[in-house]
């Protein structure tokens, strides 16, 4: 049996940001064959009701990501250094999106 | 004729061109050539009904017959109906699709653009919305006309047939008839035989971003103005209207 090829085109990540000043934030994935298409893929998809302000789509091939070997060193080393964490001074009251 | 009259079938057309187009569409739902495109399509269908279920209700309003968009919608037959032939043309291929939505999301585009100028504050009002929609109809089709027609061989000759088959439609966008022409001197409605030369420029700059031949010596169909349809607008009719005609009370 062939082997069946995706005719989808490559992937993209997507991520909308709620309003301006605001992070992106990872919203999924898509398919499509060039950045217009993955741009206006990902306002159809993930912007239907409101979501966002702005999108930004990347090749998901761009993306370098972690693997789960990289978890112990990468991660472990930091919870027994309790000073990194700010817990040690109070917030204003007029700072937001923290 | 009077220009309450002229206003209701102005209204009606623009409605049932909007509807009918939306109705083609949707007949993707499901169907589209991959998720995405799927969802992209009816969207732009959701975006045309609503466009009509507004006007609808507008020219429901200006009949002063205390009817309903839905009564409009559902409750005329054929004949009745004055939606531009080419929005009733079948669904086809998805180049077939494409070239019809971008045809007519070029011609909405400038049409929409000088509604927006309309002393009848409603009409400005529905048109203010329904551009936002039309820019993205317009980039959503065109750039899906530059893919498919410097695509592959295959996806050339699919689109060169849709245009091909469709040119001839397109000359009814540009017609006007005592109501056209009543509106536009009232500075409710648009002239739209103004804008064939701009609608003109902008399809020959994609046909050539696409390398589309442009169709010549083609000889205009007409006859939506009167009710006079192809016998593509029964089958339609047929399908969006028998559920409400079986079951008039139907709610949801």
């Amino acid at each position: 049996m062939s082997e069946v090829k995706d005719s989808q085109g490559p992937l993209w990540e997507v991520f909308i940001q709620t309003k301006p000043g605001q992070p992106f934030k990872h919203a999924g994935s898509l398919h499509a064959y060039d950045k217009e298409m993955a741009l206006q893929n990902a306002r159809d998809l993930y912007t239907r009701r409101g979501e966002g302000t702005a999108i930004w789509v990347v090749p998901a091939a761009a993306i370098v990501a972690s693997t789960p070997e990289d978890v112990g060193p990468f991660f472990d080393p930091q919870n027994d250094k309790v000073y990194r964490h700010p817990t040690f001074y109070v917030v204003p009251d007029g700072i937001k999106h923290m | 004729m009077n220009k309450q009259e002229a206003l209701f079938t102005y209204c009606l057309r623009l409605a049932d061109t909007s509807l009918i187009h939306g109705q083609r569409i949707a007949e993707w739902c499901g169907h589209g050539p991959f998720l995405e495109e799927d969802l992209a399509l009816t969207n732009i269908s959701l975006d045309l009904i609503g466009r009509a279920s507004a006007l609808y209700k507008y020219a429901a309003e200006v009949e002063g017959k205390g009817k309903t968009e839905d009564d409009l919608a559902f409750f005329r037959n054929e004949r009745e109906f004055y939606n531009l032939l080419i929005s009733e043309l079948p669904k086809g291929d998805f180049a077939y699709t494409i070239s019809r939505a971008f045809f007519m999301s070029a011609f909405d585009y400038l049409y929409y653009s000088e509604l927006l100028k309309s002393n009848d504050e409603t009409l400005a009002g529905i048109a203010a919305k329904s551009l936002k929609e039309i820019t993205y109809h317009l980039r959503h089709t065109s750039t899906w006309m530059e893919r498919l027609g410097d695509g592959t061989e295959e996806s050339n000759k699919r689109l060169q047939d849709a245009v091909n088959d469709q040119y001839r439609y397109t000359g009814e966008m540009f017609e006007m008839d005592e109501v056209e022409e009543l509106m536009a001197k009232e500075g409710i409605g648009v002239d739209a035989k103004a804008l064939l030369p701009k609608w003109e420029k902008m399809i020959d700059e994609t046909f050539a971003k696409s390398t589309i031949t442009k169709p010549e010596n083609v000889v205009m169909q007409s006859g939506s103005r009167k009710g006079l349809h192809t016998e593509n607008l029964g089958y339609i009719l047929a399908i969006m209207q028998s559920l409400p005609r079986a079951y008039p009370e139907a709610k949801w």
